[in-house]
C-alpha cells in the first residue's frame, strides 16, 4: 500500500535459527563454563575476577545473540537490548563513581 | 438497494481479508511479521526492567564485597564449587532445549516441541533440586544469616589454608550470605515461575497449540528462560569463583 512506504523497513525478514547453530553455541557455553571453573583454581591475583567476569560476558553475549536471536533481529530489538545494557552500566558507573569519590569517615 | 450492495461488498471484503491472513493476526496489525516484532519488543521491554531489578542486587554485591572483602572471600569459599558448576551446566543445557523448543514450534513439529519443553522442565527441576541441596547445606552449617548464624567456621577455619577472621570481621560474612540468598533466591523464584509456565505451555502444546504458525508465546517464554540463564551465568562466577585466591 502506498500509504505505508516504510512498512518494509519496519518488517524484518524472519530468520529461523537451526539445531546446528544451537548445538555449536551449547558446546561453546559448556567449554567456557569448564574454562571459568578451571581458571578459578589458578592464582591470577587481581586478574581472577577480571577473567571470570570476562568469560561470563562472552557467555552472556553468545546466549543473547544466538539463543535469543538478537543477531537475526531487527534494529529496533537490537537498540532495545543495547539500551538495557547501557542503563545497567549507568547504574554501576554512577554508583561506583559516587562510592570511590567520597571522603569516607570525614563528614 | 445501494446500501445493500455496499454491505455485501463489505462482507466479501471481510471474507477475503480473513482468507488472506491467519486467524491469530490481530486486526490492529498489518502483517504477521509486524505482530511478531511488536510482541518480542514488548517482551524485551519487560526484560529491561528485569535487568534493572537484578542490577540493583549485583550493585549491592559489588559494593559490599569491596567493603567487607575478607569476610566475603571466606564466606564465598564455603560454597560448593562442584554443585555450582553442575548447576551452571544444567541451566545452559536447559537453555539449549528451550531454544530447540522455539525451533520445533517454528517448524510446526509437535512431538519435537513437547520433547523440548519436557526436557526443559526436567532440567529446571534438577537445577532447583541441586539448589535446595545447597541451601540445606547452609542450614546445617549455620550459615543462614540471622539469629542461628554461627561465625565458628570463619574464626576457626577447618582448612589450614583459609585465614582465620577475627570475630567482628566474621560477622560480616552474614552480609555475604544475605546477598547470596537474596540473589540466588530471586533467581530460583524466577525458575519456579518459569517451570510453572512451562507446565502450562506443555499442556497447551499437547493439545496442539503453538505448532500452527502462531509461536509468539513460545518465542517470548524462550526469551524469559534465556534471560534467567544469563542471570545465573553472572551469579555463578561472582558468588562461587572469584574469591578462591583472595588478595592480602
Amino acid at each position: 500500500m502506498a500509504s505505508h512506504p516504510t512498512l518494509e523497513d519496519v518488517h524484518h525478514e524472519h530468520h529461523i535459527v537451526g539445531p546446528k547453530t544451537y548445538g555449536t553455541i551449547l558446546f561453546a557455553l559448556l567449554c567456557l563454563t569448564a574454562l571459568t571453573t578451571g581458571i578459578a583454581f589458578v592464582n591470577l591475583g587481581v586478574f581472577s575476577p577480571i577473567a571470570a567476569i570476562g568469560i561470563a560476558v562472552i557467555k552472556a553475549t553468545l546466549v543473547i545473540l544466538f539463543f535469543m536471536h538478537v543477531k537475526y533481529s531487527s534494529r529496533l530489538v537490537k537498540l532495545t537490548v543495547s539500551a538495557g545494557l547501557f542503563t545497567f552500566l549507568v547504574l554501576i558507573t554512577m554508583t561506583l563513581s559516587d562510592y570511590i569519590s567520597r571522603a569516607w569517615g570525614l563528614w | 438497494m445501494d446500501s445493500q450492495t455496499v454491505a455485501v461488498r463489505h462482507e466479501e471484503e471481510i471474507a477475503h481479508h480473513e482468507g488472506e491472513h491467519p486467524h491469530y493476526l490481530r486486526h490492529h496489525f498489518e502483517t504477521v511479521e509486524q505482530q511478531k516484532e511488536a510482541s518480542s519488543f514488548g517482551m524485551w521491554l519487560f526484560l529491561l526492567t528485569e535487568i534493572m531489578f537484578f542490577g540493583g542486587l549485583f550493585m549491592a554485591y559489588l559494593l559490599y564485597r569491596n567493603w567487607y572483602y575478607d569476610a566475603f572471600a571466606s564466606a564465598s569459599n564455603t560454597l560448593g564449587i562442584g554443585l555450582g558448576t553442575t548447576n551452571t551446566a544444567v541451566l545452559i543445557l536447559s537453555s539449549f532445549t528451550m531454544a530447540m523448543g522455539v525451533y520445533c514450534a517454528e517448524k510446526r513439529n509437535r512431538r519435537g516441541l513437547l520433547l523440548s519443553l519436557g526436557c526443559t522442565i526436567i532440567l529446571g527441576l534438577v537445577f532447583l533440586g541441586i539448589k535446595s541441596i545447597e541451601y540445606h547445606e547452609k542450614y546445617v552449617e549455620h550459615h543462614i544469616p540471622g539469629a542461628s548464624f554461627s561465625i565458628d567456621d570463619f574464626v576457626h577455619p577447618h582448612d589450614k589454608r583459609d585465614i582465620a577472621l577475627d570475630p567482628s570481621t566474621a560477622q560480616h560474612a552474614q552480609i555475604f550470605f544475605f546477598l547470596y540468598f537474596a540473589m540466588t533466591g530471586m533467581h530460583a523464584l524466577h525458575m519456579i515461575i518459569g517451570v510453572s509456565i512451562l507446565f502450562a505451555l506443555f499442556y497447551k502444546a499437547w493439545h496442539g497449540a503453538y505448532t500452527t504458525g502462531h509461536t509468539a508465546i513460545i518465542d517470548n517464554f524462550g526469551l524469559y528462560w534465556h534471560f534467567v540463564d544469563i542471570v545465573w551465568i553472572f551469579l555463578f562466577p561472582l558468588l562461587y569463583l572469584i574469591s578462591r585466591h583472595p588478595l592480602h
